[in-house]
């Protein structure tokens, strides 16, 4: 797509520079995705393990392994850690860092000294977190009011966390939206953006302005619990329905800043694979701030059964269809492009497919839940923890491994062992499904989440989800052993080892330091696949 | 870079101008403090509101040289500031038309 050419005899890799200063002081954005990459995956395996547990408890009917306390901490921070340190940072702070400079044409982001700042915030942040662990709180991610307000556990100094993390998220979407505006190569219009980069920019938008809203939210649940002034609590003329609404205003918009940035993935992924344009460019590009700006209108759709007022239920239940518009462009311009394309099933192609499927699962089963007779009865059941993960797991953390798989061999400059991959795949993806797809029916049986004992009658679903789990963790533990062994050993990676026509592509693997011996001249988009030459 | 070139201009503001904008957000802050001790009602907070409002405005307008800015840094400005509106407006419909239970 460039007309440009890069001079190798000057060629020295961007991690050529050893060192532990080369790491924790660099501004050099590929360094910093690294940083977050290692981070994120730390705590998706943490909060993995804590999963597991939880699965391993359910097991049978009654509490055996772990006390009903223990269990409620145990998904406290399962949920918590996954949310606010794997997965709201997740593709946006990692490969949204290595990718947006490449993609765009430029040698960094906009301001690399506050991109290595928001990095340390973010470690600031799981400092505290760590700290709140010597008396974990069990009120669940969501830290609904009126319990956490009087839980003896330590809300206050999680919420902290939490807290600090919302700044490394607004600064790295600063950063963001400003490197797109203004660090664009020549030639690189709005309209020949890699759609990654139009993910990444909504996404951004979404993190610069709602995080501030769940900030101020948990400082006020922090003076409340520590001034005692009553924002949240009946008995102080507060209300906690209010907590609810300011909360869902960040953490509705936060699930698409989610899942906006996979969807960027598989939007490069596929027409690489299926070697065809893009199908509805443009249209992709816009269903992501679509989806943005929808993404504010809808958040009381968690809050059906909480006393909001039926008025209110009413227009956010209609507003809440509206969401399935942009996402519905999204899985119907993917499988188009697939139409008549000459599809190669590598792994990170095997990821993207396994996205579209189980994300159309996650999004067709949130029409359940946004309906509002039928939320009456599947609210807080299994259902919503089967759609929850459907679009979590199915979606993004299937865009995640589709990502790391894709551009692996870019970043480090080595090549993983591609059966291996497949076969890792093929124990997630059936694991996955084996683990939530039971969840559906044990919701609309009516069985609550949160519980650590159950009836009897749930015993064959609830012990085949669990037995899912473990095939979900084997195949992770298969994916995260390969790719480290790749590292190792693996062979050297091509400069271009898909032919893809993006501008990352175009550089050697893995990026110089600058990124481009010379800045490059944009003369057209990066999905021309199948023209003749 | 892009196509940005032609925004990269940058006013210089007088101090004089500086001076006047400190002087009215002094001025203002007296009036909040002295509209405290007189009593209005629910019209106190209004008062309060009104005047913050026009404080944060002309700051964001003259300190953070909004006035100068080209277009995309306006509706970056604005933006917000319909969401603001979003949140308040929805959730006092929520709290407005909740059926009591007694």
């Amino acid at each position: 797509m460039a007309n440009h050419t890069i001079a190798h005899n000057v060629y020295v890799p961007f991690l050529e520079k050893k060192g532990i200063l080369s790491w924790i002081l660099t501004t050099d954005h590929k360094r910093i995705g690294i940083l977050y990459l290692i981070s994120i995956s730390f705590f998706f395996l943490v909060a993995g393990v804590f999963a597991l547990l939880l699965r391993y408890e359910l097991l049978t009917p009654a509490s055996d392994f772990v006390q009903p306390h223990t269990y409620n901490v145990l998904f406290t921070l399962h949920g918590s850690i996954m949310v606010f340190f794997f997965i709201v940072p997740g593709l946006a702070a990692s490969f949204g860092n290595f990718l947006i400079p490449l993609m765009i044409g430029a040698p960094d982001v906009a301001f690399p000294k506050l991109n290595l700042g928001s990095y340390w915030i973010y470690l600031l942040g799981t400092v505290i977190v760590l700290i709140a662990l010597a008396k974990p709180a069990d009120t669940g991610w969501t830290f609904y009011t009126p319990y956490s307000a009087t839980t003896d556990t330590d809300v206050v100094l999680i919420t902290l966390g939490v807290f600090v993390l919302g700044f490394s998220s607004i600064l790295t979407g600063l950063n963001f939206i400003v490197t797109i505006h203004k660090m664009r190569a020549p030639g690189m219009t709005w309209h020949r953006l890699p759609l990654f980069i139009w993910a990444s920019y909504a996404t951004a938008v979404l993190q610069l302005l709602a995080t501030p809203v769940v900030g101020i939210t948990l400082l006020l649940l922090i003076t409340e619990r520590t001034l005692g002034v009553g924002f949240f609590d009946p008995a102080k003329g507060g209300d906690p329905v209010l907590f609810q609404n300011f909360f869902w205003f960040y953490s509705h918009p936060a699930v698409y800043i989610m899942i906006i940035p996979a969807m960027g993935v598989i939007s490069e992924i596929i027409p690489v694979f299926a070697r065809k344009p893009i199908f509805g460019y443009k249209a992709i590009a816009y269903s992501s701030l679509g989806i943005a700006f929808i993404s504010f209108l809808v958040w009381a759709h968690h809050m059906f059964t909480s006393g909001i007022s039926d008025i209110a239920a009413t227009i956010f239940s209609f507003l809440t269809f509206l969401v399935a518009i942009p996402t519905a462009i999204k899985v119907f311009n993917w499988t188009a492009t697939l139409y008549k394309g000459s599809i190669h099933l590598h792994s990170a192609m095997l990821y993207a497919l396994a996205f579209v499927f189980l994300f159309t699962i996650g999004g067709l089963t949130g029409l359940f839940l946004g309906a509002l007779a039928a939320d009456i009865h599947l609210h807080d059941t299994y259902f919503v923890v089967a759609h929850m993960h459907y679009v979590m797991i199915g979606g993004t953390v299937m865009g995640f491994f589709g990502a790391l798989h894709f551009w692996y061999p870019k970043w480090f400059g080595r090549m993983f062992n591609e059966t291996v991959a497949k076969i890792a795949w093929f124990f997630i993806f059936i694991g996955f499904n084996v683990t939530f797809f039971p969840q559906f029916f044990l919701g609309v049986q009516g069985m609550p989440r949160r519980y650590a004992t159950y009836p009897a009658e749930f015993e064959s679903l609830m012990s085949l989800s669990t037995y899912g789990s473990w095939i979900l963790g084997a195949g992770i533990i298969i994916m995260t052993v390969n790719l480290i062994a790749g590292l190792i050993n693996g062979e050297k990676a091509p400069q271009n080892p898909y032919g893809s026509l993006s501008l990352e592509w175009q550089v050697p693997s893995p990026p110089p330091l600058e990124n481009f011996e010379e800045i490059p001249h944009v003369t057209d988009w990066s999905y021309g696949y199948g023209k003749k030459k | 870079m892009s196509t940005h070139s032609h925004a990269e201009e940058h006013h210089i503001t007088s101090n004089k101008t500086y001076i006047v904008v400190w002087a009215a957000l002094m001025v203002m802050t007296a009036i909040t403090v002295y509209v405290s001790y007189i009593n209005f009602g629910t019209f106190n907070i209004v008062i309060a509101l009104v005047v913050a409002s026009i404080k944060a405005s002309i700051v964001a307008l003259y300190f953070m040289h909004l006035k100068f800015e080209d277009s995309i840094t306006w509706v970056f400005a604005l933006f917000p500031l319909s969401l603001l509106a979003l949140l308040i407006g929805m959730t006092i419909t929520d709290t407005f038309t909740r059926t009591i239970v007694p």
